[in-house]
C-alpha cells in the first residue's frame, strides 16, 4: 500500500527525522493561510501517489502567501497521470546546498533490508542505477541484529566528509531504519535528503511502501489508505476479498489461485484474445465470492465474454456452481459466460449447471478458446 | 524415494482446530499420512478425527517424536508457530499460512536455517510424494507415482499441471509448493539440488512466475549442477508493471522481475519453456529423448559438479557411470 509525502514524513518526523515546518491544504486559502504563518517563502506540493509530479507541475517554489495561494489553486484539481490533486503539503523552503538519496528496500534474493546511499540525489534513482551505478552504495542489515550504528556512520561517510554531517546524516539512517522496521515498510525513501545553510541535514521529500501483509498489525495506517487515489472497482474487489487487477480488454476472467489466474490470462493473450482483467477468487467455496465477482467484471463495458475456470482442490466446484446458478438469478449477465469446472466435487457442479445451460469446456486451453470466440460474436 | 517427506514422515498439525486445520488434518490422514499429533493452546487432551490433540509443540512433539510440522494459524501467529516448531525439535516445516509479515520471515528464516531444520512456504500448498506422504493441502486425487519431480511457487496452477502429467502417464516423485512470497523458507535451487539427488527422480517441472529472480538464479543452477532433464512453465507474461498479482511476490518492480527475463534466462540455459501448463507432459516427453540422445556428451560436461550432489543417494542412477572429471570433454551446451 503507498501512502502520501504528508503521512511518510509524519512517520519520519514522528522518529526524530528532521523535516521542514508543512502542513496540508485542501483550498488555495489554506494555502496562503499556511504561507503567511511560516512568514517565508514555501513549496507548494501536489500530494499524489504516481512518480513524475515535478515534471508534470506539481511541485512549486512560492515567494509569498499571494504566490502560494495561487499556485495552489492551479495545482489543486490537477490531473497528474490520471490521480487528481486533492491535496497540497505547503513546507517552507529551504536553501539547499547539496542533495542526496537515501532509501531502504527488501533485497528479495538476500531476504534482508538494502540501504542505499547516493550522492547523485534530487534524481531519478533509478536512472542512476542504470546510467551511473557505481555512484549508489549499498549495505546489507542483518534483520535480527537491526542497524548497527557503526554501519549508519560507513554509509554516511559516503555522502559526507564533514563529521557533523556524517553524524546528522548516520542518525537519520538509524531513524529511517526504525520506521523500515516499526511500520511494515517494504520501501522507505528520502530524495532528496539535503543540506542547508548552517549545516543541518534535513529530508525534504518522503517516500513510504507498506507491505500490505503487516497492514492488520497497524491499523492506523491501513485507515490512512487513499480510496480516491485507487481504480474503485479495484476497491470494492478488496472488500470483497477478492484479488483484483483491472486490465484493457474484453474477455473477464474468474479464476482460482492467483498462479492459475496469470496462466489463464495469459493464455487468453496466447491465443488471440486480450484480458479485461486479473480476478483470483482465493481458495475458499463461499457462492457469494462468485456471485461478486461476476458482479464486479460485468461493469467493465469493455467485457464481451467472461471465462470461469476453477481447478478444485480445497475450492468445491459445486460451490461455485451454485454461485454462478445464484448471479444468474439476481442478474442476467449480458455478456455470454463459459465455464471449465475440474476437481472437486465437478460432477455435482454440471448438474447445478445444468438449469441455466452455460457454455462449458473440460479444459484451460478450451474454456479460454471458447471465451475468445465468444467475445468476438458479442462484438 | 522422494525429496523431503516420505513415509517416515511424522506429522503435527499446528492449528488443528481451527477451521483449515482440521479439515486438512482429516484430509492428510485420509491419504495415508502418518499424522501423529496436532497443536492448539488450550485444546490439549482433545481429539481431531482421532488424533491427539496437545497445548504446545513442546508437549506434542515430546509425546510422538515427531520430525514434521505444518501450519495452519492466521498471519498474525504463523511467525511464532515456526520459532516454536523448530525449538521443539521438528526439521522441516511446512507453513500454508497466506499473509505473513515479509519482516516476520525475514527474521524467521534465518533461525530455522540456524538450527539445521527446513522451511518450506509461507503461503504454500505444502508437498506431496504420491503415495507414501502429504504435508499440505494439494489434492491427493491428481497425483500419482512415478519419476517426475514438480517445484512451483503456485498453488491451483501446480495442480493443473500435475493434473496434465498424471493423465500423460507422468507420475510424480514428490510435488513442492514453495509459496509465493518474497521470503520463502525454500526456494528453487533447494528443490532442484534435492531433486537431482533423488535416485527416483528422473525429469523435472518448474513453475515460476513474475517477480524477484529466484528462476533466473535457477536456471544457472541447472546449467551447473543438474543432469536430468527441466521443462518449465512461467506465470504472468501479460501482467502489467507494478501491480502486486494476488502473491505478495507477484510483482514486477522497477523492470525487474519480468516472466521474459525469466523465459530467456530459462532458455539460455537450455530449458524449455512451455506455452501453456498443459504442454508440459510432451515438452518433458522431448527432454527425455534428447537426453537419451545426447547422454554422454551431457554427463561428462557436469559430472564433477553433479557427482558432489550424488555423494549422498545411496543408488547411482541407472543409466549414468560417475566419471572423475578433470576437464569437460564433452559437448558444452
Amino acid at each position: 500500500m503507498k501512502v502520501h509525502e504528508y503521512q511518510a514524513r509524519q512517520m519520519f518526523a514522528d522518529r526524530g527525522v528532521p523535516v521542514p515546518p508543512g502542513a496540508i491544504a485542501t483550498t488555495n486559502v489554506e494555502a496562503h493561510d499556511i504561507a503567511a504563518r511560516y512568514n517565508k517563502p514555501v513549496m507548494v506540493k501536489a500530494q499524489v501517489l504516481v512518480g513524475g509530479r515535478g515534471k508534470a507541475g506539481g511541485v512549486k517554489y512560492a515567494e509569498n502567501p499571494e504566490a502560494a495561494r495561487v499556485l495552489a489553486m492551479k495545482i489543486l484539481g490537477m490531473d497528474i497521470k490520471g490521480e487528481t490533486v486533492r491535496k497540497v503539503l505547503v513546507t517552507e523552503a529551504v536553501e539547499i546546498l547539496s542533495e542526496s538519496y537515501v532509501g531502504i528496500v527488501l533485497d528479495r534474493a538476500a531476504q534482508k533490508p538494502v540501504i542505499m546511499v547516493s550522492s547523485a540525489g534530487g534524481v531519478d534513482i533509478e536512472e542512476v542505477a542504470t546510467k551511473t551505478p557505481e555512484k549508489i552504495h549499498k549495505m546489507h542489515v542483518d534483520p535480527v541484529v537491526g542497524l548497527r550504528p557503526y554501519q549508519a556512520r560507513d554509509l554516511a561517510y559516503c555522502l559526507f566528509k564533514d563529521i557533523g554531517q556524517v553524524r546528522k546524516a548516520a542518525d537519520i539512517l538509524m531513524k529511517l531504519y526504525q520506521t523500515f522496521w516499526e511500520v511494515d515498510a517494504s520501501l522507505v525513501e528520502i530524495n532528496p535528503l539535503v543540506t542547508v545553510t548552517g549545516g543541518d541535514v534535513q529530508a525534504i521529500d518522503a517516500k513510504v511502501n507498506i507491505d500490505d501483509n503487516g497492514l492488520f498489525r497497524h491499523p492506523e495506517i491501513a485507515a490512512m489508505r487513499d480510496l480516491d487515489a485507487e481504480n474503485p472497482v479495484e476497491v470494492k474487489a478488496r472488500e470483497a476479498d477478492l484479488s483484483f487487477v483491472k486490465l484493457d480488454g474484453s474477455v473477464g476472467c474468474i479464476v482460482n489461485g492467483a498462479g492459475l489466474a496469470m496462466a489463464t490470462m495469459d493464455l487468453v493473450k496466447r491465443y488471440g484474445g486480450e484480458p479485461a482483467n486479473f480476478l483470483d477468487i482465493g481458495g475458499s467455496s463461499n457462492p457469494q465470492k462468485v456471485v461478486t465477482a461476476i458482479q464486479i467484471i460485468l461493469e467493465d463495458p469493455n467485457v464481451r465474454s467472461i471465462l470461469i475456470n476453477i481447478f478444485g482442490g480445497i475450492t468445491r466446484c459445486d460451490d461455485v456452481a451454485t454461485g454462478i446458478v445464484e448471479a444468474f438469478k439476481q442478474f442476467r449477465p449480458a455478456v455470454p459466460i463459459v465455464v471449465r469446472l475440474t476437481g472437486t466435487n465437478e460432477k455435482e457442479a454440471k448438474k447445478i449447471l445444468s438449469s441455466i445451460k452455460l457454455p462449458s469446456a473440460d479444459t484451460l486451453d478450451n474454456v479460454v478458446k471458447m471465451a475468445i470466440s465468444l467475445a468476438g460474436q458479442t462484438a | 524415494m522422494s525429496i523431503f517427506i516420505d513415509k517416515k514422515t511424522t506429522l503435527i498439525v499446528q492449528g488443528i482446530t481451527g477451521r483449515d486445520g482440521s479439515f486438512h488434518a482429516e484430509q492428510m490422514k485420509k491419504y495415508g499420512t502418518n499424522v501423529v499429533g496436532g497443536v492448539t493452546p488450550g485444546k490439549g487432551g482433545s481429539k481431531i478425527a482421532g488424533i491427539p490433540v496437545f497445548n504446545t509443540m513442546q508437549e506434542a512433539v515430546a509425546a510422538t517424536k515427531a520430525n514434521t510440522s505444518v501450519i495452519y494459524v492466521p498471519p498474525a501467529f504463523a511467525g511464532d508457530a515456526i520459532y516454536e516448531a523448530v525449538a521443539a525439535g521438528i526439521k522441516l516445516v511446512v507453513c500454508v499460512t497466506e499473509g505473513v509479515p515479509a519482516n516476520d520471515m525475514m527474521k524467521a528464516v534465518p533461525y530455522v536455517k540456524q538450527h539445521g531444520a527446513r522451511l518450506i512456504g509461507p503461503n504454500c500448498p505444502g508437498l506431496i510424494s504420491p503415495g507414501q506422504s502429504k504435508v499440505g493441502i494439494l489434492p491427493g486425487n491428481i497425483v500419482q507415482p512415478g519419476s517426475i519431480g514438480v517445484v512451483s511457487r503456485s498453488g491451483t496452477l501446480t495442480y493443473e499441471a500435475i493434473w496434465a502429467l498424471t493423465l500423460a502417464g507422468l507420475g510424480q516423485s514428490t510435488c513442492v509448493g514453495i509459496g509465493g512470497d518474497q521470503v520463502i523458507g525454500t526456494n528453487f535451487i533447494d528443490c532442484l539440488a534435492a531433486f537431482q539427488a533423488d535416485p527416483a527422480t528422473k525429469g523435472i517441472v518448474m513453475i515460476g512466475e513474475i517477480g524477484g529472480s529466484d528462476e533466473e538464479e535457477a536456471a544457472a543452477f541447472i546449467k551447473k549442477h543438474v543432469t536430468k532433464p527441466v521443462v518449465s512453465f512461467i506465470a504472468g507474461q501479460t501482467a502489467p508493471p507494478g501491480k502486486r498479482m494476488g502473491h505478495a511476490g507477484a510483482i514486477v518492480s522497477g523492470g525487474s522481475g519480468t516472466a521474459e527475463g525469466k523465459i530467456k534466462a530459462l532458455n539460455a540455459a537450455g530449458i524449455p519453456v512451455a506455452g501453456s501448463p498443459t504442454e508440459l507432459p510432451d515438452l518433458m516427453k522431448e527432454a527425455f529423448k534428447k537426453a537419451k540422445g545426447g547422454r554422454s556428451a551431457k554427463t561428462s560436461a557436469k559430472t564433477g559438479a553433479a557427482a558432489k550432489i550424488k555423494k549422498a543417494a545411496t543408488k547411482t542412477a541407472a543409466k549414468t557411470t560417475v566419471k572423475p572429471v578433470v576437464k569437460k570433454t564433452g559437448k558444452k551446451k
